[in-house]
């Protein structure tokens, strides 16, 4: 087993009397390519939150490369490469997506404090930028505004602004939401593609994709792991099938 | 067409395309030596409106590029006002000085105000840039000693400018520094918008959720844009001061605070030019309509206010350019 | 001393429930639908100039133009809403604030064009009038007629809003739209009504202020930021936030204005912007 990269420590968090993580535990080596599954309202999109550190939790630790980060904001978590992308797109509606992922960029690097120097003058940022949106086919659209990129390619500027930030670990909320599955397939694909370094943790409801792209599954249930596992051994697990069969949906 | 050119070299030129000068920009900034021998009578209007300009470009950087909004955003103007007029009391008279001390002393309270600003959306921050123009509106009433209270401020002098110029009757100097002023500060609000810290305010603008999700600093950028603003604010207002030698509670006001957003937002936010077009326009007007009523001048600039909000959405500007972009379309 | 300090508890108070009827209608309003309305205050303006007006051009006598100023206030709210308001519920904070302002400087014209910019006089009649003492505190007729009034109102409100099949749209319209239009609830028409309701008690109190603090076209903007302190401190869609916030700034204003005249409206500035400092939704506030 390789080192461990990202880890929680009985990980808590309440709504009220509602349970939303209780106890959760993970661990994720280097290089991982990780499911996260289960039901609706099972505390995914939460452990997420409360992963980026946009949601506290009630208890527990947040472990990232040996370092305690439970405290840390949103924003240091990034520098430290920990990034996410959203379900629902959080984009910059009115930016073009070479200015939105050269942003992000100039953020990681810290261009971002000068006011004083054009913004072309950082042409290795720029570069770097088009290099990203070219290496998820939206190098031919890098010039329109977001808002009028098709919902798909929304999806794929949705990863871009991720990798601009050059995370060690990507958090993917559901990358192919709403996505047809025609074309879901590709985006997976693209996400198998990163460099083998950077630990992918991602949720979707498409089984067949997450038979296909993950080493291994991690099944939420009501905020507590259910069971983790490699594919097999999920598809075998009669738990799992008793959730899924009882709850009638994954899709 | 782009195809014309490798594949890398597009957005390369196409963000240079952005910064560059247009031929529109270099034939406004001459025409605006026009008044000078067009209607040398209304130099003081003009000089007018060139102060209201920069209050409207200092406004932009945080409202039109940042996103927040502010209704208080003349206490940073009153500040710089009431900072030139008083020490210009104390014996000093060179106006640059004055100038430079009215920014800073705008700055520095722009700045311990930022770090409350930029904790704040929504109703809360509305409320919290009203009530800060208040106090600062009550307490220059209350200072009558210091300020001369509801009656302004009595026996500014304000010196030639550079040991050399004499602020006149007829606006010569007074439009010539105002518009230099407002030259040089457009410059550096410009530099500004193009540059990487100006991408991060529109990132602001558009997204305040995504920003921290890709790793910045939203609220050092808001304290940064919010001090530059303010400082930018106290130079307009001190540059009334000099060459109108009157300052009063006025300058303070919500009414003022109010004007300004109406400008901006009339000539539209968000592009440095729309707070100039609708200055020159709003100010006109006003000009032009003084001789009635100021309460019944207020109706027609709030159904312009309604109007501009349902149905010109990116101001005047916004909608001159939707203009040319279909009359360049149609003949094709 | 005990008569000064109860006196200026009592006047406050009064004071307090004025700006309470002008502000709770904003409070629940803001709280459904997040709409920024600073044109709130203005109704209440209206309602002041409609009873002005039915006394001394149709003689009505000073009760009778109570309930009409709340119909009047309620009828243009609703005209309003629908043409303006209604297509800004998704605009921005910015296209929400202007707009509204644009509405305030048009109802400031408006009224300074037809009753013009003088002070309007009104007549209270004489069982409301002059004070009686009680344990050496100064109780005047009409204040205490205030405080009774909007007492009701809030005993209707709370019971209204707790009870009633109307009540319960409201509040779940506040705690979750998206659910409770899910649920299929009308939500659109739960806020017309509402609206209507709020500016109708805005355009009561604009009526009841006459008399206590007078009425030119100013009100609409003066009034409009006691407004937003009580709504933005008290928080939103909170009766009873709104209530209390009210009455604390109704006495500290008259304490403020008793013992430290010299400070005027700043100290009411300071403590709004040091109380949005330490919470930002307001007293009670939840969101």
């Amino acid at each position: 087993m390789s080192e461990t990269v990202l880890a929680t420590r009985g990980l808590r968090k309440n709504f009220g009397s509602l349970v939303v993580a209780g106890d959760i535990n993970i661990e994720l080596p280097r290089g991982a390519r990780h499911a996260l599954i289960g039901p609706n309202g099972a505390g995914k999109t939460t452990l997420i939150n409360m992963l980026t550190g946009m949601l506290q939790p009630d208890a527990g630790q947040i472990m990232l490369e040996g370092a305690d980060v439970t405290g840390l904001k949103p924003a240091a978590r990034v520098h430290r490469g920990l990034v996410r992308t959203f379900q629902i797109n959080t984009l910059f509606p009115r930016l073009c997506a070479i200015e939105a992922v050269t942003l992000a960029i100039c953020e990681r690097e810290g261009h971002a404090r000068n006011w004083w120097r054009r913004l072309p003058v950082y042409r290795d940022a720029v570069d770097e930028a088009y290099a990203i949106l070219a290496s998820l086919q939206l190098g031919a659209d890098c010039t329109r505004v977001t808002r009028e990129l098709a919902y798909g390619q929304q999806r794929l500027l949705e990863i871009s602004l991720a990798l601009a930030a050059k995370p060690r670990v990507l958090l993917l909320d559901e990358p192919a939401a709403g996505v047809p599955r025609s074309e879901s397939s590709a985006l997976f694909q693209a996400i198998a593609g990163l460099p083998a370094d950077i630990t992918v943790f991602f949720i979707e409801h498409d089984m067949d994709i997450v038979f296909k792209f993950a080493s291994r599954i991690i099944v939420l249930v009501g905020g507590r792991v259910l069971v983790e596992g490699a594919p097999s051994e999920i598809a075998a697990d009669q738990r799992v099938r008793e959730v899924y069969l009882g709850h009638g949906k994954h899709g | 067409m782009a195809a014309v050119l490798p594949p890398q070299a597009a957005p390369h030129e196409f963000l240079r395309a952005r910064t560059r000068w247009h031929p529109l920009e270099i034939v406004f900034w001459l025409s605006t030596l026009l008044p000078f021998v067009v209607v040398p009578e209304y130099l003081q209007l003009a000089s007018q409106i060139a102060i209201a300009a920069l209050f409207a470009i200092s406004l932009d950087l945080i409202l039109g590029y940042a996103g927040i909004v502010s209704i208080g955003h003349a206490a940073y103007f009153g500040l710089g006002a009431y900072t030139a007029g008083i020490l210009s009391k104390h014996g000093i008279g060179e106006p640059v000085v004055l100038l430079v001390l009215g920014a800073i002393v705008a700055g520095v309270v722009g700045y311990a105000s930022s770090f409350i600003i930029a904790r704040f959306r929504h109703l809360a921050l509305i409320m919290i840039t009203l009530g800060i123009c208040l106090m600062f509106y009550e307490a220059a009433n209350l200072a009558g000693w210091l300020t001369g209270g509801a009656d302004g401020l009595q026996g500014i002098k304000i010196g030639p400018l550079a040991g050399t110029f004499k602020f006149d009757l007829y606006g010569k100097t007074a439009y010539s520094y105002s518009l230099i002023v407002l030259f040089l500060c457009f410059l550096l609000a410009r530099r500004l918008t193009h540059s990487p810290f100006g991408l991060s305010l529109r990132g602001i603008r558009e997204n305040a959720v995504r920003m921290p999700a890709i790793g910045a600093p939203s609220d050092a950028h808001i304290r940064k844009v919010y001090t530059i603003a303010a400082a930018i604010a106290g130079i307009a207002g001190a540059v009334l001061a000099q060459t109108t030698s009157t300052v009063s509670l006025e300058v303070l006001g919500f009414q003022r605070s109010a004007d300004v957003l109406v400008m901006l937002i009339m000539g539209g936010a968000g592009k440095l030019y729309g707070g100039i077009l609708g200055s020159i326009v709003y100010m006109v007007a006003r000009d032009q309509f003084s001789g009635i009523n100021p309460q019944y001048w207020y109706f027609w600039i709030g159904l312009m206010m309604v109007l501009v909000v349902m149905y010109l959405p990116n101001g005047l500007l916004g909608g001159l350019e939707k203009l040319t972009a279909r009359w360049r379309r149609s003949p094709t | 001393m005990l008569g000064p300090i109860a006196g200026i508890l009592f006047d406050g108070f009064a004071y307090g429930m004025l700006l309470f009827l002008l502000s709770v209608g904003l409070s629940v309003t803001l709280g459904m639908m997040n709409f920024i309305n600073l044109a709130h205050a203005s109704f209440g303006m209206l309602g002041g100039y409609v009873a002005v007006t039915l006394m001394q051009h149709f003689g009505w006598p000073f009760l009778a133009t109570l309930p009409a100023a709340f119909v009047i206030a309620a009828a243009v709210s609703m005209v309003l809403e629908r043409v303006m308001f209604r297509r800004m519920y998704r605009a921005t904070d910015l296209d929400q604030t202007l707009l509204t302002i644009g509405v305030v400087f048009m109802s400031i014209a408006g009224a300074a064009y037809f009753w013009g910019t003088v002070q309007q006089p009104v007549a209270v009649p004489d069982y409301l009038s002059g004070a009686f003492v009680v344990a050496g505190v100064n109780i005047a007729r009409y204040r205490l007629f205030l405080i009774v009034v909007a007492l009701v109102i809030v005993a209707v409100l709370i019971a209204g809003l707790e009870w009633t099949r109307f009540g319960a749209q409201v509040r779940a319209a506040v705690d979750n739209q998206r659910m409770a239009r899910g649920l299929g609830l009308d939500v659109d028409r739960a806020f017309s009504l509402t609206f209507a309701l709020g500016s109708g008690l805005a355009g009561l109190g604009g009526a009841l202020a006459i008399a206590m603090v007078g009425l030119d076209p100013g009100f609409a903007f003066a009034y409009l930021i006691y407004v937003l302190i009580v709504v933005s401190v008290g928080g939103l869609a909170s009766i009873g936030g709104s209530f209390v916030a009210a009455s604390l700034l109704g006495i500290s204003d008259m304490a403020g204005k008793y013992y430290v005249p010299q400070l005027g409206s700043f100290l009411i500035y300071l403590v709004m912007v040091g109380i949005l400092m330490w919470r930002p939704t307001g007293l009670f506030g939840k969101r």
